[in-house]
Formats: C-alpha cells, structure tokens, sequence
C-alpha cells in the first residue's frame, strides 16, 4: 500500500510539473503575442516594444520561465487586465459559484444514474436494460449547450416555472454578507430566506442542464460493474446458500459497485469543468467558467493561464485522491497483491465519455 | 426492484473467452441486442449523409445570403425552419452546417487516429525512453478535460477552421494513442511477432506488417466516437466564440446566434441547428455502440 502511494503521488507531482511546462509553453512557445493583444491591432512597433519589455516579453525563455515558477510558487498568477484585479483573487472568489453547481448537479445525476445503472446491470438484456443503455447513448449526444438553451425556451419561455436565465439570483434580491463567496451558503448563514430560495430556483435549470449530461457516463459506468459484480463467483455462491435477493443485493452487489461508481466521479469531474464554461456562458452563472469566457473573449492571457492552471491542479488531485480511496476500498491494492493498482479502474474517460479500452483493461 | 435469477446469471463479466461463452439463448439475445445499434446507428448516418450533401448541392436558399425584410420569420411554408435574425434562412443554414460539421469531424477523427495510431505504436513496440517520452507527455495532455485543451489550444492558435482542426485534434490524440500502445504491449511478445523477428524481418516491417494490423481494432472504435465528440467539440468552441466565425453557418455558431433570442421567444434560431447536432451524433455513437459490441465479441 505504501509503495502505491507513494508512485501514485509521485506521478501526481510528475503530471502538475508537466501541467505547469505545458500552460508556460502555450503562452510563450505557441505563434500569438501576447503583448499585441494587451496593445491593440493598431498599436505601432514603439508601443509594442515597450509592452514587450513591461510584460517582460524581451528576456530569454529560461529568465521568464523562472520568474514564472517563482511567481505561481507564491501563489501569483499575474493580474487580469479586464478586471483589474488578480487572478488569483477573482478565481478563489468565483470558484465556489462554480462548486455550487458541481455538487448540485453530481447529486441529480448520482441519484438517477446509480439506481438506474444497478437496475440495468441485474436485468442485462431486459428492457430496463435497454432504455438504460439507450438514454446513455442519447445522453453523450446531446450538446450542453444547446441542452440549457431549450430548457430555457421550455422552462422560462413557455411554461414560465423558472426564473430568467441571469445568474445565481434576480438582480433585486438583497445580498447577504458575503462570508465564503457561495450565494446559497451565504444565505442560509445570515437567515436570508427570500435570497436562499431564489438561488435555489436560479440553480436549477443550470444544474438540471449539467445533470442530464453527466448522467450518462455514471449509468454506463454503474451498469457494467453490476454486469460484472452480478455474474461473478460470490454472487453465485451467496445465491446457492439461499440468501435473500435483498442481502445480496445489499452486502455482495452494492459493496462491490460503490468503489467503481466513485471513479464515475472523476469522469464526471472533467466532464464538469469543461461543461461549466458553457453552462455558466448560456445562464450568466457567475462561477469560473464564466469568468474563462471573459478572459478567453478578451484575450486576458494572465486569467487565461491562472484558470487552466486551476483547472489542471483540480483534476489531477481529484483524481488523485480517487484512486487513493480506491486503494483502500480495494485490497488487492492495499495488499500489494498483483492484479491490483490503478490498471483495476476504468481508463481516464476525460469529459465524461466512453473510452474504449484494450482487452486487458476493464471497460466502462 | 426484483432480482430474479436469470438476471444474476444472465450478467457476465465483458471478455469472456469463446470457450467460455455464452450460450445459444444468450447468443441470440445479445444478437438481437447488437441489431438495433447498427440499425439506428446506419439509418441516421445515412440520413445525415444525405441531407448535409443535399445541402451542399442544393439548399433551397442561399445560407449566406441576407433578406433584412424577412428578419426573424418563424418557421412556415416559406421558410420551413424560420429565418435569423439577418433574414437568412434557417432550414438551408441548418443543411450547410451539418455537412461542415460532419466533415469536419470526419477529418479530425482521421488526423487524430493517424498520429495515435502511429506514436503509440512506436511507443509501444521499442518501448525503453521512447515510450516513458510519449506516455508522460500523454499523461499532462490527458490531466486537462479535452475541451478545455482545445479551447486553450485554439485561443493561441486563433480562430481559423484549420486552427480549430489541429486544436482538437492534439486534444484526441492521446486517446487513440494510449490504446494503440495498450494493444501492441499485448501482441509484441506474440509468437507470429517472434517469428517475423526471427526469420529477419525488419523492425518497421514487423511493426506495419504484423503488430499494427493485430492492435489497430480498438482505435477504429475510438475513432468512430471521436467523430461525434468532434462535432460536438468544434460546433461547442465556435458556440463560445473561440472556434470557427461567423458569417459561417457552422452548427455552433448558428445556436450562438440565436442564442440572444431564445427569450424572447424566437427558439427556432438556436434550436434546429442543435437537432442537427444531435442527428450527427447520435449515428456515430450507435454505430460505435456496435462496434464495440462487435469488437468485444459480443454476439456472433
């Protein structure tokens, strides 16, 4: 167990350098100035040159990668020049608007995606099987954002159930204090009834939107590992001895599913941070996808940088600790037997699609 | 829920050898299980087809041509899906769009598994520093959400359908490759490899000749699916602004356009654009369905 770990957290550490070389790479190596950008199309060779030398754009690529390192080893990632704050600021106050929506939308898709994966899992073959796979299927089909907009057209424009699509609250709500940065938590601490529940209703459609989608991976994943649970040896033998289908279902299938519904939520994860850009774009969520749109549309290179930073170190961690967890639920790993370690959990299925695996890795 | 116990039995791990198979019931079974993938999956690819080429051939307006007058019509006898905000009509868009969409995806699953395919295969088979190279390069590539990579790849690259091309492309390619390479660590000690080696043939014709053929099955399903993430993907940077550009009536940037008019009530903008979509997509992913199925040997 402890040699897992620590190769798993090395790797870990390997993988953030990389991420690290990688953002400095694409800003600095890949053709695009960033000192055009910041000056304007019309700016003349003068002007340029002086921005270049502001930004420190003239130096050898190791004197600006050192300072780069330096600055991020102290949590400086620059300044956005659009809000005039710095990025580092305007990530960790957006980033909990973001996590709002993450856990509101893992829960919706966790609560329908895993009964209905077990269901599918024990019935292979049988309709509900068959819906299941087929709701999967329409499921990764669907772009999110074309998703959200027709909820909006249903749900706002037609039925009028839900409120405008403007972010986390209407804009003449009162604001709580604001201790954590989140609406909803904010809200609920100060006693702002009226507040709390409209953000709840400003919540939904955006959450819904997000939930649909990650539904899909979470069944298939649920699905297959039932299959699998389902048909093996204990199964057949807890059966043999006569034990109730709900002991087994409970002590045998459920036990043996739960670890690999968790590495559905790193699938999800990824998944969720590329949907929030669009989610957050189509209903003005205020998270930090919204804020990479800014930058991104602005050409805001240092809030850019800062947030698919973030994004990276989210994610590899996340990952991380998923197969840490899945380490101790598992013990062939946590034994050290052979057969175990990460080559046991379905293959990285980055923004919650199906990745087909070779044979000898199990498939989701 | 009622847990008979044909459904316990019924439910076998994937892989299972042929000696270990499933029986004649099940066979059937999951013969007729495979069936309606490929049936949808090909009726829609078809209808696809169809429709993007008869756009190109002959849309019934022109998509790019403007009619101030006639802004914002809703869908009617005259303009079957309605009509933008410029006046253009919105059903011939639609059309045009999809066959951009489609071929777009197409060339960016073939890029992606060309090089996959490739790197993971030398990879793979000389193994050593060359291999430790490529796989942590993969790993860092893999540790972003493949959107987010391309979004990041095509904002340096800049907006133009080429940039957007090789932008998602990068993002897929670590994908195919980590497959490809999985499979040809299966094959690479096989016996007809050994024997290649053996009687002297050289490492790139062991490796075209014989390796490649035997590993290349898993990427061809993966490089099915990339075309639906592909156009799922490009018309989803070009929905943000940041893929291909308007005037263009790529899928994306049309739901983009009539984004703003969703509330006030004219859907038909932004909604028959992502139809199309869903069109697309939906017969990749069933046919990929079934090529799973196949590959894995489910059914006959």
């Amino acid at each position: 167990m402890r040699r897992y770990v620590i190769r798993r957290v090395g790797l870990a550490v390997l993988t953030l350098a990389g991420i690290v070389v990688l953002v400095f790479m694409v800003t600095h190596i890949l053709p695009g100035n960033p000192a055009l950008v910041q000056a304007g199309g019309y700016a003349n060779a003068h002007t340029l040159h002086v921005i270049e030398r502001q930004m420190g754009l003239n130096r050898s690529l190791a004197a600006q990668f050192g300072s780069y390192l330096g600055n991020i080893a102290h949590g400086n990632l620059g300044t956005s020049y659009t809000t005039g704050n710095t990025v580092a600021h305007d990530l960790l106050t957006r980033l909990p608007a973001t996590a709002e929506l993450a856990v509101a939308s893992t829960i919706l898709a966790t609560s329908v995606g895993v009964p209905l994966g077990v269901a599918a899992g024990l019935r292979a073959g049988s309709v509900t099987d068959w819906a299941g796979r087929t709701g999967a299927i329409i499921g990764t089909s669907i772009p999110l954002y074309w998703l959200g907009l027709v909820l909006i057209v249903v749900f706002y424009g037609k039925l009028h159930i839900a409120p405008a699509p403007t972010g986390e609250v209407n804009p003449f709500a009162a604001v709580p204090p604001s201790y954590t940065h989140s609406l909803i938590l904010d809200s609920l601490l100060s006693g702002n009834w009226p507040t709390f529940f409209d953000t709840l209703r400003h919540l939904a459609l955006p959450a819904i939107t997000l939930g649909i989608v990650e539904t899909a991976p979470i069944l298939k994943i649920t699905r297959s590992a039932t299959l699998e649970v389902a048909g093996s040896d204990y199964v057949r033998t807890a059966r043999a001895y006569g034990l109730s289908r709900w002991e087994i279902l409970k002590s045998d299938v459920l036990r043996n599913v739960a670890p690999k519904a968790l590495t559905a939520l790193g699938i999800v994860f990824g998944f969720l941070l590329g949907g929030s850009i669009l989610v957050e774009r189509i209903y003005d969520w205020p998270g930090i996808g919204l804020y990479a749109w800014n930058a991104v549309t602005t050409t805001d290179y240092d809030a850019i940088q800062g947030y698919i930073l973030l994004v990276g170190l989210m994610y590899v961690l996340l990952n991380l600790a998923i197969d840490l967890l899945y380490a101790v639920a598992d013990p062939r790993i946590r034994f050290g037997s052979a057969g175990g370690g990460p080559r046991n959990r379905p293959p990285p299925a980055r923004f919650g699609r199906r990745v087909i695996s070779p044979p000898s890795i199990e498939r989701h | 829920m009622g847990l008979t116990g044909a459904g316990f039995g019924a439910g076998r791990p994937d892989g299972t050898g042929p000696a270990a198979g499933p029986g004649r019931s099940a066979r059937l079974r999951s013969e007729l299980r495979q069936h309606p993938s490929l049936v949808v999956g090909g009726v829609l690819a078809a209808a696809t087809l169809i429709v993007a080429i008869a756009g190109h051939i002959a849309p019934p307006h022109n998509p790019l041509a403007l009619s101030p007058g006639h802004a914002l019509a809703p869908p009617g006898p005259a303009h079957w899906f309605g009509t933008d905000q410029f006046g253009r009509d919105v059903f011939s868009r639609v059309l045009y769009g999809l066959g951009m969409d489609v071929a777009i995806g197409l060339i960016v699953a073939a890029l992606a598994f060309a090089v996959g395919c490739a790197a993971g295969l030398v990879a793979g088979y000389l193994g050593g520093w060359v291999d430790d190279i490529v796989m942590r390069v993969t790993d860092i590539l893999m540790s972003f959400p493949s959107f987010l990579l391309a979004l990041s790849i095509a904002v340096v690259l800049g907006n133009t359908v080429r940039n957007v091309i090789i932008a998602v492309t990068i993002a897929y390619v670590p994908y195919i490759l980590r497959l490809t390479r999985g499979s040809v660590l299966a094959v690479r000690g096989a016996d007809y490899v050994l024997g290649a080696r053996a009687v002297g043939a050289s490492r790139s014709r062991v490796m075209t000749l014989h390796v490649l053929p035997n590993t290349v099955g898993p990427s061809v399903v993966q490089a099915t699916l990339l075309v639906g993430w592909a156009i799922l993907d490009v018309s989803g940077l070009s929905f943000l602004g940041v893929g291909i550009q308007p005037p263009s009536p790529e899928l994306g940037v049309q739901i983009a356009q009539g984004a703003s008019y969703i509330t006030s009530g004219q859907w038909w903008v932004s909604v028959f654009p992502g139809v199309a979509i869903i069109l697309a997509v939906l017969a990749v992913n069933f046919l990929g369905d079934y090529a799973d199925d196949k590959l894995r040997g489910r059914g006959s």
